[in-house]
């Protein structure tokens, strides 16, 4: 058994609104677990059953080799970062740290140690006699991490934690949350919706849709080989470029192209998907791209435009060709990759 | 120019207001420092005489009822307790009704908060008779708690107290509960720090309240020794300047309450976020 383990874990709010299905999942010990998917999919619900702030419609969860399913929240010795942060407004930053430790009925010189620690790992030392009020997002940010660290708890649990900052602080906070849980080494679950901060964060990854994982492993993984058309959508930016097809003894044939010998016994409509930065220009094309706008990130081009059959379509090319607006391009897939899904279940097939 | 003029003629209107409030009380007050055979003479009096020390010393310490059996002193005494006590009483109560309301699984939450706001409606004079059986019943006419007790659930105050806790973000409560706060502690460690101000702007509210009661400590009390302040108002016997000088004693402890706590009440009242 591994530390964290959810059998059939399924939710139904007294409305009967149905918000996570029979969900199955490990997490190991030390592992950095993210949720992502897009917002009312049920991932921040899974999050707070395992907190204890939702009750359980069925199913069991299991934290280090104990049932929790009837644990109340202030016993299941888990600490979660809000996304608004839900610092204690009355409190200076150190009472905020120290709250939860003091219930535990700490010894206070423990606290001050433990808690003059903390602080000192983020570098949050000098704010300590202040009121939440007088600090920026960021610093906020930290207090409120600093607040579930200070306990040890068995697991943290953070939800959306990096919504309400700036994207500069976003992405530096990212960096910190990473290697401040590899410092500690706590099991971590992470929700977000933002599919870049799921990718960088993970250890591995579960990508829910309605109250269903569609499928769970490494970042790469993922997006090497996605195994459904809504990951192979959510997964990847810009989005993957999906295209109408359909199969016929091992030949594909969408609008205006054909492939042959794909690696597929799947016979009927599909939906081909094609990264933007799996394309390349070339003389025996495949797709004839008529370009409406390109978007110049510097080390990066995303070209977008029409196929022939009015299809908009997006190409991301590097930053150093320089494309104009109303061209013909040429493109062909990069080795092949290509992801094909049966149009009706949306399931991969090749 | 025109700025300059309508800005001086709002406030000659403000200046009028206050001078028609403040002259009666100044004019009781100069009137109450002459001695009696010089008002009953001359009338009222704009200018301070010099019979101050003497009228006050008198009504403080005169034994005054019908059996002389108490002092002004002691009304003020017996005033003091019953309005702090509805003001903590009422404080108290309307705090945890609010939280009970608010963070219990009460089924019909609202509607049972309806019910209590609707006893506004019910004032103290409509349920007279029935409270006062019951207080003769539980034997407890005269005496302080008869006179607290009756008029200390306060629909207002949990009115206040249940819109503000209303506001305070539910992670708060989940945060907390994550740090192992049970239901009594987030109450004491959160929600009371959190409504501090709030909880002074009741009590002066409170204690005014309490302190301007005047039908049910008439009712309650049939020996003197319970007298209030506002009773001895109607009671108190005398001449007009011992009169007068018991009157602007009886504004003293209100006016002191709310000079001092006033930027509490301010907040409370008027909560700025």
């Amino acid at each position: 058994m591994s530390f964290l383990d959810l059998k059939n874990v399924t939710k139904i709010y007294p409305n009967g609104t149905k918000a996570v299905h029979e969900t199955s999942l490990s997490v190991d010990e030390g592992e950095f677990m993210v949720f992502v998917g897009p917002s009312g999919c049920g991932k921040s619900t899974l999050l707070r059953m395992v907190a204890g702030l939702e009750d359980i419609t069925e199913g069991d969860i299991n934290l280090d080799g104990k049932l929790i399913n009837e644990v109340d929240p202030s016993e299941r010795d888990v600490a979660m970062v809000f996304q608004n942060y839900a610092l204690y407004p009355h409190m200076n930053v150190y009472n905020n740290l120290a709250y939860g430790l003091k219930n535990r009925g700490i010894d206070k010189e423990t606290i001050e140690q433990k808690v003059n620690d903390a602080a000192k790992l983020l570098q949050i030392s000098d704010y300590l006699q202040r009121k939440p009020s007088m600090l920026s997002g960021g610093q906020r940010q930290r207090v409120a991490m600093g607040r579930a660290i200070v306990r040890n708890p068995k697991i943290f649990l953070f939800d959306e934690p990096l919504s309400n900052l700036d994207a500069k602080l976003r992405i530096q906070m990212r960096l910190e949350i990473k290697k401040l849980q590899q410092k500690v080494g706590v099991t971590s679950i992470f929700v977000t919706h933002d599919q870049v901060e799921a990718m960088t964060l993970a250890d591995r990854l579960a990508v829910i849709n309605n109250g269903i994982i569609e499928q769970l492993g490494t970042p790469i993984e993922i997006y090497d080989n996605p195994k459904s058309l809504f990951v192979a959508g959510f997964i990847g930016s810009p989005q993957m470029n999906f295209l109408d097809g359909n199969i016929k003894n091992k030949t594909l044939s969408a609008e205006g192209f054909e492939i042959k010998d794909i690696d597929s016994d799947f016979e009927g409509e599909v939906k081909l998907g094609i990264r933007p930065e799996h394309l390349s220009q070339s003389e025996n094309s495949l797709i004839n791209l008529k370009v409406d706008l390109v978007e110049q990130l510097g080390s990066d081009n995303l070209v977008y435009g029409q196929l022939k059959d009015k299809k908009d379509f997006c190409y991301r090319c590097p930053g150093n060709l320089t494309i104009e607006k109303g061209a013909d391009l040429s493109l062909n897939i990069e080795n092949n990759k290509y992801y094909i899904f049966d149009k009706s279940t949306g399931k991969r097939v090749n | 120019m025109t700025r300059f003029i309508t800005s001086s003629f709002s406030h000659l209107i403000l200046l009028i207001g206050i001078l028609i409030m403040l002259v009666p009380v100044w004019m009781i007050f100069a009137s109450s420092t002459h001695t009696s055979s010089m008002i009953n003479m001359n009338g009222l009096q704009m200018f301070l005489g010099d019979s101050f020390y003497e009228n006050y010393l008198r009504v403080l310490l005169y034994q005054g009822g019908f059996f002389k059996e108490i002092t002004a002193l002691k009304m003020f005494f017996n005033s003091f307790i019953m309005a702090t006590g509805v003001a903590i009483l009422s404080v108290v109560t309307s705090l945890m009704a609010a939280y009970a309301l608010v963070y219990y699984r009460i089924k019909y939450a609202t509607l049972l908060f309806w019910i209590i706001f609707i006893t506004i409606l019910v004032p103290l004079e409509l349920r007279i008779f029935p409270t006062y059986s019951v207080m003769a019943e539980l034997n407890l006419v005269n005496s302080y708690f008869g006179l607290i007790v009756p008029i200390s659930a306060s629909a207002i105050a949990t009115l206040f107290f249940r819109q503000f806790y209303k506001t305070v973000p539910d992670e708060l409560l989940e945060s907390a509960k994550l740090d192992g706060a049970n239901t009594w502690r987030f109450f004491v460690d959160f929600l009371i720090p959190l409504s501090k101000t709030m909880i002074v702007a009741m009590l002066i509210f409170m204690f005014v309240f309490g302190y301007n009661q005047y039908l049910w400590p008439l009712l309650v009390t049939t020996s003197e020794q319970y007298w209030t302040v506002v009773m001895g108002l109607k009671m108190m016997s005398g001449s007009i300047v011992h009169r007068f000088a018991f009157v602007m004693m009886s504004m003293v402890p209100p006016i002191l309450i709310i000079i001092v706590l006033q930027k509490y009440f301010i907040k409370g009242v008027f909560q700025d976020k």
